[in-house]
């Protein structure tokens, strides 16, 4: 059926959830999930995750390291609706309650290969100085009601958010029959991406 | 010269020149020594020295000389002595020679030393000139090494060259002569070739000679250090050349001499010295020469260098190499590759432009040592705006830097100054006028006339020859014609520019007459001009002659010219006489007939004169006169020509007059000079509005010039917009006065510093000065004359010398602001290069004025300054895109075309996608668009097409009814249009929508929460938590499940006993759970007794049907069973749209039925029953409770205790009351009559319901009424936040009404008043009942995503569909008509939710009434629906209800005590007397039986058809008997309701169908469309029964109400013969 031209091209990705900064929290955990166009459909791997809950560094770095992976198979008829992985931090705050320290999305990198991602993250702002205080002090920090829409456009004008810090993600992604669908992502020549290779009749 | 000869040769030269060693090694040592050391400086220079000096011995000397001379003198003394003694044993020199040798040395040694000293007295530093020398060295050196030709061509040249060549010609002559030459040794030629090879240098060092002496003169001190010195040497030089030459001589012919013996001799170890060991090397390596080379030898042949940069071509910056290098490069390049492709066309190796950027992008880094900690520091730097943003840029890679402007000012003339003198006047008068006549002069515009004249009257001359001419005539006589005009043109300019020379000629004279005799008449003389008027002679006759020749040639031309116009004059003559003569013909003929006329009646000739004047005569034009035209010619050529004979007259202006000194002059004069003297003037430099600059003060000179001199360097930024200088003067210590502004042009690109030629601006100021002195003044009025007459107003004006120019940079190039920088408004100067301004920025957009711009400019091609525009413009004139004519908005738009319309519209896939995006319904949810066309199937549109298609077309298959059908259509057209309309609405978001966000708490909450922190943990009490909602967008299948928890029922009917009145049940059947209640107690005697207490007289259970999936509980005993069950059945939304909109548009219906379950024995023979059971199970259908998902979906959960709808007639079964009363509800349950069942349903996960539109619709309703609704709901709402107050609503058109406006009284159909006049709750029951057979429709499925709809009563029962509102006001209206006092109730129920009843008063209670089932309630009925009650409309008025309970058994309805009810008008708002939005009075139509009837055959028709396809692997049999007799019931049970039939109607159907085992029921619903009846029908399960023999009936019945309300009755049955 391959030989006989695919009707939809697959989109493999695995990578991980590698590491945080988050300057002024400790002890976070981050959510991923995925958003995807109508034409998608997963096929393999894990949609959503939550990873453990992670302490900084005691080093300068003071990164928050999760390598928590990502592996996940989609296939597709369309570009269109590319999917994105959405990405939520929580933490405790100084009351212990569960609050929400960052929200980010980004696309999946169109190109196979190995990619990393630096993502900003932000959380919605109160409304009101009012509501900052008691938010804070109830612990119950405005959120989303649905992280997804971070990856999406509509509707975020009614939205203030404040910068939080950076996540990083690795990616590696391998496509199949994406260019026999006609559509060419990836560089000219696929094939040693990363690093040249090593020379032949080389001891190894 | 063959290498190995000349290693012979040195090596002779070493044999025989030993003895030179001693002297000339020495030196060669010092030499070396000090090249070592230079060779240190110059390490590439080296070498080639060594290769290229040491075979020349001849040359020896003078590099030696040079080396001493540039060494520290010092030095070369210490050297000196011990070079000096030679060895003597190796000498094979004779001792006088040697002595004399010595002797010059000696000489030299002391005029060195003599030298040297005088030199380091004067000079303490000789530095300067050790560092010059290695410059000199290596010019020396380079030219040492130059091949032979170059010498040869600089041998000739010399005389004291070939001077010393043809010395030592005669001496190897000489030798010549004597020895013969052995073998082995160099041949006499090449001896002398050698020799002359070695000379060939020399010439070139003396000549280099003299330049070092002149570079040296530049210096004097050096000079006058050396000053002994070239004397010396060039005795030492010539006297060593002398002695070289002779030695050489001596040691050829020693040589030759001692040959033999030489052989023989025993020779010093075979030393190879440097010098050969580098010649050898020199065979072997390459070394490039230095020195550069010539054009022509890397240019082909005969081709000039061609030196684009001077074309104007950019060719950019070449990388920075040293000449050396290039050189060598070039050199190296020529030798190895012969081609020349390494060269460009102007003779330069080809380079790329230079890459390095001119300013380094890495921020410099900080040189100082500093501490990190302040380099880490962060400094405060205001923002700088930076300018360049500000212009127009088209190019991006503009290079920023600074840019220069020169601007010189060298002086400034005043024309008019307010201290001029009259004489001065005059002066700038006569000089004004000199100009004017020098720039006549020089443009010598007569000459030119008269020559274009005379060339003008030879080509027509040649024109009228017609033996020269090949034309035909015509064009001939037409040039000519042609010719003859333009000379009359061409006489008439050269007339008046000769006439304007003669009258300025005339002006200077009589200026200067008016100067001299001022000048007399003063006494003094101001200003030193004097005008010398120079005659020149010319020939008298030759002038004559021509002069006549001028005359005549002017005459004849001018005698031809009115020979034309008098032929024509003549013409026009002619014609106008013969029109005159045939007028007066005409007038003649016209005067007899009025004679005889006149005669006939007299009187009327007085009443009517002729009206046309009489046509003069024409008068014809006289001939030209010779003779008067030649005197106008000869008048006019003495007026502007000179005369013949005359002295060409040539004024000269000089400035050599003299100044009368001031001790001469009157005091008014001296008073002036004073006061010139006191004035200064000075300039300031105003750049683009600001003073950059200002000159130094200057005096005013006597002559009112003054000199500055000065150029200011304008380092600017921004390209110049304006640039003036204004003229400033100080009197003495008095303030200073602006005298005028000068505007300067700015230069044009092409200016540079060096090329700018100095300019005069003019300027002028219009102040008024009078001055106390011989000063005119200036704007005052004065005169020459004595009589004052002729007055003259000057005003100060002078003329500013300056010249402005780009300034040019290090590296040649001008500093001038790149062309983009260059600002739109500034067109004048540089229209031509700056694309911006000469076509403006609307042009760039047009490629083709562009494209024409940038040929016209000729752009340079290559400067990336202009890549952008050409690639642009070529683009734009390539072939493939063309400039259309026309205007287009988007003009890029194609380009970004993915595909073109034809493309996107035959594309199926393209076609899928675009829909999709358009959220067309049908493919708004479509997942995985395939990728191929291929792979779409057709059938995919077919749907959405059919629907496009149809839109218009009413299809009347799918209903039945016409009407029915128009107004589905209707409604789906209201229903799309509204869709359309609250679209954007739906994309709006509010921070809600997106953000959970806690309320801020108020200070109650806040404290109880902060009780709750100080709370004790109770983890075993586990509290209630809330579900978190689903926000329905990314579900899929399977993920939603509907949970119906079925807990109990009441009153379910139960089985009566059969056969109890009839006849004998049949042995074999009885009913098995007679057999099985029996079983106990079989000793009871009969079957027919009645049933004993305990006995199970019903087994029901509950199916829960939806969306075709069916789940039921488990059996349960007893007419009041309990199940508490969980059900769980899956959600399916349409088209797997999981959507908010799509959810509210579900109009699937949960079924509940309850079902008897009932055992058959099937068992045949009583004999088997002890071995085995076989039983049937049956199921009888008791009734059904019907939710709709919307409501499910809208309320989250329903919980509550629903009536149970039963079927009127229930065969089989009755409500046993007697047997419940010992449950001891009775008191309670006697009260309603039907069963009950209690239920919880609800979502899994929770869905959040889609919000009503937030809209504000616009209303005609009066602004004060809208705040007072505001007003009235905010307070209603603070209080009471979950009572529903409603005071305005939303009518069918989008438009906000008032409430009120919807209740009005309305005439019930008459047929339902008269049916029973006398009772009028039995009318009140109709007429509910008729409204409740209205079908419900609710307006969230109509209206997806948007809020309630009202439509009036009449556009109700149009639709002839509604949701509770509609029904409500109908009944209410209806009840109001009737004279019942009724409101509207606005409230929740179960399981509607919110929701609207009618509530009216009867004598002395209150009813409570369902409009959309017809039912009523008791205000204190425990079941009646209604949980709520919010508010109460009336015709005019809203009671909001502010009792504490809101439940109807709780509260009390008397609306006129306002402390329970809160009335929306009050005395503070007074009823304004609202009309109503009904109609007058609704008309009812009746409906026509035959249709109805029609309709009812189909129904059955139909559904017998589907319990057919229900039943596919059974037989289905039709009881046609059966059906008669029920077909005949039906009409029965709609006359009574459906009450109080069921005995009589079970009698009539027993004896009837007495074989028969029965089991059936009629149901009863309002007519709406066919799907619901046929779900109706499926829901009761009729057709699972599978028992082999079963028949089955149905019978349906339409009875038609007024308005095409029609009341179905559907009985269905199935039948099992009893054997």
């Amino acid at each position: 059926m391959a030989a006989a031209g695919p009707s939809v091209f697959l989109l493999m990705v695995n990578g991980q959830v590698e590491s945080a900064q988050f300057p002024e929290y400790d002890d976070l955990y981050c959510k991923y999930c995925f958003v995807y166009g109508q034409d998608w459909a997963p096929t393999a791997g894990l949609e959503e995750g939550i990873s453990q809950i992670t302490s900084k560094s005691q080093d300068v770095r003071q990164a928050l390291v999760w390598n928590f992976p990502i592996d996940v198979t989609f296939k597709s008829t369309n570009p269109y609706g590319w999917p994105q992985i959405v990405l939520s931090v929580y933490g405790p705050d100084v009351f212990g309650n569960d609050v929400v320290r960052g929200y980010g999305a980004v696309h999946l990198p169109f190109s196979p290969g190995r990619h990393k991602r630096t993502i900003p993250m932000f959380v919605p702002e109160s409304t009101s100085k009012l509501q900052k205080f008691t938010s804070w002090f109830m612990g119950r920090r405005p959120e989303y009601t649905d992280p997804k829409v971070v990856a999406q456009g509509e509707g975020r004008e009614v939205t203030r958010v404040r910068s939080q810090g950076f996540v990083t993600l690795l990616f590696n992604v391998v496509t199949k029959d994406m260019r026999k669908l006609g559509y060419d992502t990836g560089p000219s020549d696929t094939q040693g991406v990363s690093g040249p290779s090593p020379p032949p009749g080389l001891p190894l | 010269m063959n290498p190995k000869e000349e290693k012979v040769k040195i090596i002779t030269e070493e044999f025989d020149e030993n003895d030179e060693d001693t002297g000339v090694g020495s030196q060669k040592k010092t030499s070396k020594m000090a090249r070592q050391k230079r060779k240190k400086r110059l390490p590439a220079a080296g070498p080639e020295e060594m290769v290229s000096e040491n075979p020349h011995l001849g040359n020896q000397p003078e590099p030696l000389q040079e080396d001493s001379d540039t060494r520290p003198l010092s030095m070369t003394t210490r050297r000196g002595p011990r070079s000096l003694p030679p060895i003597p044993s190796a000498s094979r020199t004779g001792f006088a020679e040697f002595s004399m040798r010595e002797r010059m040395r000696e000489k030299l040694q002391a005029a060195r030393s003599k030298a040297e000293s005088t030199l380091l007295q004067e000079i303490p530093t000789p530095r300067p000139r050790r560092l010059q020398s290695p410059g000199e060295k290596e010019l020396e050196t380079e030219f040492g090494a130059e091949p032979g030709e170059e010498a040869q061509k600089t041998q000739q040249e010399d005389d004291s060259q070939s001077r010393s060549r043809v010395k030592f010609r005669d001496s190897v002559r000489k030798i010549k002569t004597k020895p013969p030459v052995p073998p082995g040794f160099p041949s006499a030629e090449e001896a002398y070739n050698f020799f002359t090879f070695n000379f060939d240098p020399e010439p070139e060092e003396s000549e280099e000679k003299p330049k070092a002496k002149n570079r040296d003169g530049t210096t004097q001190e050096e000079e006058e250090g050396e000053e002994e010195e070239p004397p010396v040497q060039g005795i030492h030089k010539t006297d060593e050349q002398l002695l070289i030459s002779a030695t050489e001589a001596e040691a050829f012919l020693w040589g030759l001499d001692h040959a033999a013996a030489d052989f023989v001799a025993v020779r010093p170890a075979d030393y190879e010295s440097a010098h050969v060991r580098l010649q050898m090397e020199k065979e072997l390596l390459f070394v490039p020469s230095r020195l550069t080379v010539p054009t022509y030898k890397k240019l082909p042949e005969n081709v000039q260098p061609r030196y684009l940069e001077d074309e104007g071509l950019y060719i950019g910056t070449r990388p920075d190499v040293p000449r050396t290098c290039q050189n060598i490069m070039e050199n190296r390049l020529l030798t190895q590759e012969p081609g020349r492709r390494w060269f460009g066309d102007d003779g330069r190796i080809v380079a790329l432009p230079n890459p390095i950027k001119p300013f380094p992008s890495r921020p410099p880094v900080l040189t100082q040592e500093q501490d990190f900690r302040a380099e880490l520091e962060t400094l405060y730097k205001k923002a700088v705006k930076y300018v360049h943003r500000s212009q127009h840029m088209i190019g991006s890679g503009d290079s920023p830097g600074n840019f220069q402007l020169d601007i010189d000012i060298s002086g400034l003339i005043f024309t008019h100054h307010p201290c001029f003198s009259r004489e001065h006047v005059l002066a700038a008068k006569l000089a004004q006028l000199y100009d004017q006549y020098l720039a006549r002069h020089q443009r010598n515009k007569a000459k030119f006339l008269t020559d274009k004249l005379q060339a003008l009257r030879n080509a027509v001359q040649t024109g009228l020859n017609p033996a020269k001419t090949h034309k035909s005539l015509d064009t001939t006589q037409k040039t000519i014609n042609e010719y003859k005009s333009e000379i009359r043109q061409t006489r008439k300019l050269r007339d008046a520019e000769q006439e304007k020379d003669r009258m300025l000629l005339k002006t200077i004279i009589k200026v200067w007459k008016e100067m001299k005799s001022l000048r007399e008449f003063q006494r003094f003389t101001n200003t030193p001009l004097k005008l010398v008027l120079r005659k020149e002679k010319v020939d008298q006759k030759a002038d004559e002659e021509a002069y006549e020749a001028e005359i005549q040639a002017e005459i004849s031309e001018l005698l031809e010219e009115h020979m034309e116009e008098h032929e024509q004059k003549m013409e026009a003559y002619r014609a106008a006489y013969q029109q005159w003569k045939a007028w007066k013909k005409a007038q003649r003929a016209k005067k007899k007939k009025k004679k005889q006329a006149v005669e006939e009646h007299p009187e009327e000739e007085m009443g009517e004169p002729y009206p046309e004047e009489d046509l003069v005569k024409p008068v014809p034009p006289e001939p030209t006169d010779r003779a008067l035209m030649e005197h106008q010619v000869r008048e006019r050529a003495a007026r502007s020509r000179r005369r013949p004979g005359e002295p060409l007259l040539v004024p000269e202006l000089s400035l050599a007059g003299s100044v009368t000194p001031n001790e001469q002059c009157p005091r008014v004069e001296v008073l002036r000079r004073e006061d010139v003297k006191r004035r200064s003037i000075y300039l300031k430099v105003i750049f683009n509005d600001k003073e950059v600059s200002r000159t130094d003060s200057r005096p005013l000179g006597a002559d009112f010039r003054v000199h500055f001199g000065q150029i200011f360097n304008l380092q600017i930024f921004n390209w110049p917009e304006s640039l003036t200088l204004q003229v400033y003067e100080t009197v003495g210590h008095s303030g200073t006065t602006l005298l005028a502004e000068v505007f300067l042009p700015i230069p044009e690109t092409t200016i540079v510093t060096g090329r700018a030629p100095i300019e005069e601006v003019e300027f002028s100021s219009n102040q008024h000065v009078t001055l106390d002195h011989e000063g005119v003044g200036s704007g005052m009025p004065f005169s020459f004359e004595a009589d004052g007459s002729n007055q003259l107003i000057l005003m100060t004006s002078g003329k500013v010398s300056n010249s402005v120019a780009w300034a040019i940079g290090e590296n040649g190039i001008p500093l001038i602001p790149p062309l983009s920088q260059q600002n739109i408004g500034f067109r004048s100067a540089l229209k031509r290069a700056d694309a911006i301004s000469s076509i403006g920025t609307s042009g760039l957009t047009d490629l083709k004025k562009l494209a024409k711009w940038a040929a016209e400019s000729k752009l340079d091609p290559n400067d990336p300054n202009n890549a952008p525009l050409m690639q642009l413009i070529s683009v734009a004139t390539s072939g493939e895109s063309y400039v259309p004519d026309f205007f287009r908005l988007e003009q890029l738009q194609q380009e970004f075309n993915f595909v073109s319309d034809e493309e996107l519209n035959r594309s199926k896939r393209f076609r899928l996608l675009c829909l999709r995006s358009q959220e067309v319904p049908e493919f708004r949810n479509y997942k995985q668009i395939p990728a191929y066309d291929r792979e779409i199937m057709e059938k995919v549109f077919q749907d959405y097409e059919k629907r496009l298609r149809d839109r218009n077309v009413i299809e009347t298959k799918d209903h039945i009814d016409p009407h029915r059908a128009m107004v589905a259509k209707y409604l789906q057209q209201v229903r799309e249009s509204v869709i359309n309309r609250f679209l954007i609405a739906k994309h709006h978001f509010l921070l809600s929508d997106l953000i959970v966000e806690e309320e801020v708490p108020n200070i109650s909450i806040l404290g109880l929460s902060l009780f709750k922190l100080a709370e004790q943990k109770r983890p075993l009490r586990p509290r209630r938590k809330g579900r978190k909602k689903v926000t329905a967008q990314n579900l899929s299948d399977g993920d939603i499940k509907v949970l119906v928890n079925i807990i109990r029922a009441y009153d379910i009917p139960v089985r009566k006993p059969t056969a109890s009145k009839f006849q004998q049940p049949s042995r074999s059947s009885r009913t098995f759970s007679e057999k099985h209640a029996a079983s106990p107690t079989t000793h009871s005697p009969t079957h027919s007794a009645d049933y004993p207490l305990g006995q199970v007289l019903v087994r029901p259970f509950v199916e829960v049907s939806f969306q075709r999936t069916i789940c039921h509980t488990t059996t349960a005993e007893g007419p009041n069973p309990s199940w508490n069950e969980e059900l769980e059945l899956p959600f399916r939304a349409p088209n797997g749209d999981y959507s908010t909109s799509s959810l509210q548009s579900v109009k699937d219906d949960v079924f509940i039925n309850i079902f008897d379950e009932v055992l058959y024995d099937v068992l045949e023979d009583d004999r088997e029953r002890g071995s085995g059971i076989h039983t049937r199970i049956e199921r009888h259908w008791l009734g059904c409770v019907k939710i709709p998902f919307s409501t499910i979906y809208f309320q989250a959960k329903i919980d509550g205790t629903f009536k149970i709808d039963i079927p009127p007639v229930l065969l089989g079964y009755s409500k046993e009351r007697s047997m419940i009363i010992e449950r001891g509800f009775d008191s309670v349950r006697s009260l309603s009559e039907g069963s009950y069942i209690t239920l919880f349903i609800t979502m899994e996960p929770q869905l959040v319901p889609g919000e009503s539109v937030r809209e504000k619709f616009d209303s005609q309703e009066d602004e004060k009424l809208l705040q007072a609704t505001e007003k009235f709901q905010a307070e209603c709402a603070l209080k009471f936040p979950h009572r529903q107050c409603l005071t305005t609503v939303t009518d069918i058109s989008g438009k906000t009404v008032f409430i009120t406006r919807y209740l009005k009284p309305l005439n019930p159909p008459q047929e339902l008043l008269e049916a029973c006049p006398n009772n009028p709750q039995a009318t009140a029951e109709l007429v509910a009942r008729y409204v409740s057979l209205i079908p419900f429709l609710p307006d969230t499925v109509s209206f997806a995503g948007i809020c309630d709809l009202w439509s009036t009563s009449d556009q109700f029962l149009d639709l002839l569909a509604g949701d509770e509102e509609e029904h409500a006001v109908l009944l209410c209206n209806y009840f109001l008509s009737l004279g019942k006092k009724a409101w509207l109730v606005m409230g929740s129920a179960i399981p509607e939710g919110p929701t609207a009843y009618v509530l009216t008063r009867e004598q002395s209670h209150y009813l409570i009434w369902n409009p959309c089932s017809g039912h009523f309630y008791g205000q204190f009925d425990t079941f009646c629906p209604l949980k709520s009650v919010g508010c109460l409309i009336g015709p005019d008025n809203i009671w909001f209800n502010i009792q504490r309970h809101d439940s109807p058994l709780r509260i009390n309805f008397d609306v006129t005590k306002p402390k329970l009810w809160k009335s929306f008008f009050s005395r503070n708002l007074l009823y304004p007397g609202l009309s109503s939005v009904q109609p007058e009075e609704l008309i009812y139509q009746r409906t026509d039986k035959a249709a109805a009837a029609e309709l009812q055959d189909r129904i059955e028709k139909i559904l017998k058809e589907k319990i057919m396809d229900w039943r596919p692997r059974h037989l289905t049999r039709w009881n046609r008997y059966c059906t008669s007799a029920l077909r005949h019931f039906l009409p029965l049970l709609e006359r009574s309701r459906g009450e109080d039939v069921e005995d009589d109607h079970r009698g009539e159907l027993l004896k009837q169908l007495g074989d028969y085992r029965f089991s059936g029921f009629p149901l009863h619903m309002p007519y709406s469309e066919l799907k619901p009846l046929i779900e109706a029908v499926y829901s009761t399960g009729v057709h699972n029964i599978d028992v082999p023999n079963v028949e089955f009936a149905l019978a349906v019945y339409i009875h038609p109400y007024p308005k095409n309300v029609l009341s179905v009755w559907i009985y269905v049955a199935s039948l099992i013969r009893n054997r």
